[in-house]
């Protein structure tokens, strides 16, 4: 999918400091750590759940395990087409049942990617509580999904097209808001 | 997309690029195996058809399984209770099958392209579960993955496949298969069941009829299973001579390379092509081939479905 690229709405200060702040939101809502684990969507939710934990670490001087979510086969469009294959994979390093999930993600938008999450984590146990985390919230909800701790609000019309670039997959960092081009 | 195709028919068709991208998807499936729950949401309310014209337990069970871990709606029909036994042609059943819109079948059949021929007809997606003695493509995927797990690479890799080869299906599609990938491939057997003329599949095929030959640098060792009940018992005096000349025995595994393998496609006769000891051993690897078939199984049926993965990346907001 091209777009047409039009501002920055985060670079890499804000993100960074948007993630403390969620870390610190995250440890008062969840009254200290325990039981506490981290799982990011494939692809850009696994550094940014990283990320999430160093961040808590810093604030509570503990350990947050932190795993990675990959929803493909999980997806409601299977017969779409897409761009070209990514493999990625699901790596739940702890026993999901009875823990704080903080489900993270980059961008949040229609629900449904949020949607599979849910029904991934189900199948490997019943967890306490699952919450969600997630650096960008651009509305336009389909599925009755809200976020629980949200780095930056950004109203969005559905034309345009919201970019994290997170160091370890694009090599620089910084959120775009930009225009699809038809 | 990783296959760009409606049918899975042969190895003989697919590129290196598919054989290794669908392989790549039948690693992750395999990872869901080890999950509380082992099966996935993505197929559900397509349905798949299972036509068994020939007996199979193994790969018969093996594709239902993998069908329901997709969560697909399934139909399994063999010919000793269908109206085959009525007289009814392979084209009107399938035909039929077609009109009560299905988007998947499975064929196994004693006839060669016999599902290229259904694939010609109807609209779904065919996949080949063994045609006659022409190929077997998802026996030939698993075993390659499971080659890859241990070798990785297999460029240069030297594999020896042993038995009937004349009229093996499973080594066809490890033949097309196993050279797309660049590894080496020595058949051996009696001349009975391995002509000459088969070093001609490929540049990186060769015939050796001695099997201490055949084996000496290999990497892996893919027994065949001696098909009695296609007569195979007329290539060669007996089992007993089949057994001292090319049953692959304890003394055989001693003279291999020490990190090599052996597989076998199953079901086994233990003593003819396989000592039990050798079976039972710690080289063999047939429980892993059992275990990727089903990965392998439902990576073609997700792939042919219009399963990207790609879809992830960019579609994910």
């Amino acid at each position: 999918m091209s777009f047409n690229e039009k501002a920055v709405i985060m670079n890499a200060g804000e993100m960074a400091r948007a993630v403390k702040r969620m870390a610190h939101e995250v440890v008062e809502a969840n009254k200290g750590v325990d039981n506490l684990v981290l799982l990011g969507v494939q692809r850009r939710g696994v550094p940014l759940a990283k990320r999430l934990g160093e961040a808590i670490r810093q604030v509570e001087g503990r350990e947050v395990p932190s795993g990675a979510l990959d929803i493909t086969f999980y997806r409601d469009d299977l017969s779409r087409l897409g761009p070209a294959p990514q493999v990625s994979s699901t790596e739940m390093p702890f026993d999901v049942n009875e823990k704080i999930i903080i489900l993270v993600d980059d961008v949040l938008y229609t629900g449904r990617t949020v949607r599979a999450a849910l029904d991934v984590i189900m199948d490997w146990g019943r967890p306490q509580a699952i919450r969600l985390a997630v650096l960008v919230d651009r509305g336009h909800r389909e599925l009755p999904i809200r976020p629980d701790f949200v780095g930056k609000n950004v109203p969005t019309s559905q034309r345009e097209i919201i970019k994290v670039r997170i160091k370890e997959i694009d090599g620089t960092e910084e959120v775009v808001v930009g225009e699809v081009l038809e | 997309m990783i296959l760009q195709r409606k049918d899975v028919l042969g190895l003989e068709d697919l590129s290196a690029e598919e054989i290794l991208g669908t392989l790549d998807i039948a690693g992750r499936f395999r990872a869901v195996f080890d999950r509380p729950v082992r099966s996935v949401p993505i197929m559900r309310g397509r349905t798949v058809v299972n036509f068994f014209h020939e007996p199979s337990t193994r790969t018969r069970i093996s594709f239902e399984l993998a069908e329901k871990r997709l969560s697909a709606d399934i139909v399994n029909f063999s010919t000793v209770d269908s109206s085959f036994k009525k007289g009814e042609t392979l084209r009107d059943t399938a035909e039929n099958l077609a009109a009560m819109k299905i988007d998947m079948l499975v064929i196994r059949h004693s006839s060669s392209g016999a599902a290229r021929y259904l694939a010609e007809v109807l609209k779904c997606s065919v996949i080949n579960a063994g045609d006659g003695a022409h190929e077997h493509p998802t026996q030939g995927l698993l075993d390659i993955m499971t080659m890859r797990q241990r070798l990785g690479d297999l460029r240069g890799r030297k594999v020896t496949i042993i038995g009937d080869i004349a009229h093996s299906r499973v080594a066809r599609s490890n033949i097309w298969g196993l050279t797309k990938l660049g590894a080496e491939v020595t058949l051996c057997g009696p001349p009975t069941m391995v002509p000459g003329a088969l070093a001609k599949l490929g540049e990186h095929v060769k015939v050796e009829h001695d099997l201490k030959r055949a084996v000496a640098d290999a990497d892996v060792l893919n027994v065949l299973r001696i098909q009695l009940e296609r007569g195979a018992g007329k290539a060669f005096p007996g089992n007993r001579e089949y057994h001292r000349m090319y049953g692959i025995t304890g003394d055989v595994v001693r003279g291999l390379k020490p990190e090599a393998f052996i597989m076998h496609p199953g079901p086994m006769n233990r003593d003819v092509e396989i000592a039990s000891e050798v079976a039972d051993g710690p080289r063999q690897v047939i429980l892993d081939q059992v275990a990727n078939g089903v990965a392998v199984r439902m990576a073609l049926i997700y792939l042919l479905s219009g399963g990207d993965p790609g879809a992830l990346a960019g579609g994910a907001q």
